[in-house]
């Protein structure tokens, strides 16, 4: 069918600024899906979402449905979820447990968790023919995998191309996402939270990942929910306690002033990977953050410990589909349905080792701020629906990324911004578009 | 027979829902009927946006809860989609009212429907009861039709000025699908 685009895309994007239709026009989706979203490495899931052999999960790459799975050595296999056969999804439904076999409800085609043909009923059916073991089509007995699956310290990803950079290579300097979350935790690693939070947004995915480092935004769009959350902080110390932490995760968008944020700092790496730095006030002197610290001396010892509590991030994105806000253990996959529709899954982790109160901080934050009953995401969510309705409209052509353009320093491929409201981290991930592209 | 149509609904629905939820059937209180104008008056603060009263329908511990997962049996310590104390509720309405809370800006509104009131427990001493009941509510917003459906467990404190609410669980049907967009308010 084809849906043509109304834009030469060598145009689309100058240095501080982007054409409107690279949000807007279905074509140009198409072109994402399949020179981006089928290319890259995407966020499948975590290995303890799968815990046992044959637990699986099911996940969209792109436009692919596709299942995590044990298989039975305890590796983790990441499958297109299609029987060969006629074609059916083998999972209709979210997780589970494969039981003897991944059994297709149409016909009773039967596959080993790594995809491998287990049993075909009535297989004399196929003797002499081209799916016969050995035959031209033989391969046809079995699911396809991803075309490579790794993972990075539990985390695991997929992508749908043979070629291209390994894992390692394309996550590069950001692997701190991971790396931060992990360290955190006394015993090096961190277990799923099974729960997942699933939100959609009326907008372009982009939009997405634009708010994600804007460090302007928070003061501006969470100034209701700052105020009202420091209101009540207040109100807590008229009583003479003192509100839970996090409602400071809330307040800090009233009390940081705009200038503050750009103390902050964000560093732009290759592939249209950021970070965004700049504490979130986690480690108060409460009891409950000294046992934390005692656990993770006793693990790593005193200087180690400074050196991982240290590290200085509030949020890593990994473009084009994943936010990691490695200090909560938080991160959000954003799965793009539609040129204007946008799925967020959102997942928690629990700090193998750490005090329960250290999981139960950043649970306050998931409920609050990533929760379908979000005090946060409600109004984001809001300014990415109208942002798109605004970019579909004619009332102008362009997006601005101008602010400190030409003024951010560059070394080794990295761009430090040289403030932390710097639209370095979306030029940044137009530089990554345009060569995934190839424009 | 005269009970059965006592127990009829009345054509149309007091305004004063704060004096009903005290009226007695045949001089003796009716806890069924209690109950239900209880519920009723709770709904009634959402559809009309009484975010104060809704929340002091609640005692000074009560919690407002929707589990993330109809498996859950507490929602402390596990995520959920609302686990609300009275002060993080205090939160939530000065939000709704902020000038600049920016995504209230476009007409929304909700009518809740709530039914099938059932007495699970009573204990004797106290007057205290546990109740389940179901809700559907509608919402438009943004010139969207939403809805939404579950069942309401309602711990309910028996005192002087009336019941108040210790915990409300409220289990949505769609506890575990996508949403979307958000819910701002309680449902």
């Amino acid at each position: 069918m084809g849906v043509e685009m109304r834009l030469d895309l060598r145009t689309a994007v100058e240095p501080d600024r982007v054409h409107r239709s690279v949000y807007t026009d279905p074509g140009i989706f198409e072109l994402e899906m399949d020179r981006i979203f089928n290319r890259v490495w995407t966020y499948v899931g975590h290995e303890s979402q799968v815990k046992n052999p044959g637990d699986y999960w099911t996940v969209l790459i792109g436009r692919q449905p596709m299942v995590m799975v044990r298989h039975s050595d305890g590796e983790v296999h990441v499958l297109h979820n299609r029987c060969p056969h006629r074609g059916a999804m083998l999972y209709g439904n979210r997780f589970g447990n494969v039981g003897d076999a991944i059994t297709c409800s149409y016909h009773s085609w039967q596959f080993n968790t790594d995809g491998s043909c287990k049993a075909i009923p009535l297989d004399k059916g196929y003797q002499g023919t081209r799916l016969a073991s050995g035959g031209a089509d033989c391969q046809m007995r079995n699911m396809k995998p991803a075309a490579r699956t790794e993972s990075y310290r539990g985390f695991v990803f997929a992508s749908l191309a043979a070629d291209g950079p390994s894992l390692q290579e394309w996550l590069g300097p950001a692997k701190i996402a991971f790396d931060d979350i992990c360290n955190r935790a006394p015993a090096g690693e961190v277990e799923v939270v099974p729960t997942c939070f699933r939100v959609i947004q009326q907008s372009n995915w982009k939009i997405f990942l634009e708010n994600q480092l804007d460090a302007l935004h928070p003061a501006v769009t969470h100034e209701s929910t700052g105020r009202a959350a420091y209101e009540v902080e207040e109100d807590f110390k008229k009583r003479g306690s003192k509100a839970p932490l996090a409602y400071h995760f809330m307040s800090a968008f009233y009390t940081t002033p705009v200038p503050k944020w750009d103390q902050f700092q964000t560093l732009n790496y290759a592939n249209g990977h950021c970070i965004l730095t700049g504490y979130m006030g986690l480690r108060p002197r409460d009891p409950d953050t000294l046992a934390y610290e005692a656990a993770l001396t006793k693990a790593y010892g005193a200087k180690r410990m400074e050196e991982i509590l240290g590290v200085n991030i509030h949020h890593v994105l990994l473009y084009p589909g994943l936010s990691v806000q490695s200090p909560l253990q938080q991160l959000r996959a954003v799965r793009p349905l539609s040129v204007d529709k946008t799925l967020t899954e959102i997942w928690h982790f629990r700090l193998k080792g750490a005090p329960e109160a250290i999981y139960r901080r950043a649970l306050g934050y998931y409920n609050l701020v990533n929760s379908p009953s979000t005090l946060i995401n409600a109004d984001d969510l809001w300014n990415f629906w109208k942002c798109h309705q605004g970019l579909a409209s004619d009332g102008g052509d362009w997006v601005s990324f101008h602010r400190n353009a030409g003024q951010d320093s560059e070394a080794d491929g990295v761009v430090t911004s040289c403030i932390g409201t710097s639209e370095a981290p979306m030029r940044n991930q137009f530089r990554a578009w345009k060569e995934f592209m190839g424009v | 027979m005269a009970k059965a149509k006592k127990k009829a609904r009345p054509a149309k629905r007091s305004r004063a829902v704060k004096t009903v939820a005290k009226t007695k059937a045949n001089g003796h209180a009716d806890p069924i009927r209690e109950i239900e104008q209880f519920l009723y008056r709770q709904a009634e603060c959402l559809d009309a946006r009484d975010w104060q009263g809704f929340i002091e329908l609640f005692t000074d511990d009560g919690i407002y809860w929707v589990p993330a997962d109809p498996a859950q049996t507490t929602g402390d310590g596990v995520p959920s989609i609302f686990y609300e104390d009275r002060d993080l509720m205090t939160v939530r309405m000065r939000r709704l009212g902020h000038p600049r809370a920016w995504s209230q800006k476009t007409e929304w509104g909700t009518n809740h429907v709530v039914s099938n009131v059932v007495v699970e427990k009573q204990d004797p001493r106290t007057g205290d009861l546990v109740t389940r009941s179901r809700f559907h509510m509608m919402e438009f917003r943004n010139d969207v039709t939403r809805h939404f459906a579950g069942s309401y467990i309602h711990h309910l404190k028996k005192t002087r000025d009336g019941y108040r609410i210790k915990l409300q669980r409220v289990d949505m049907v769609n506890a575990q699908g996508p949403y979307d967009y958000v819910l701002q308010a309680w449902v």
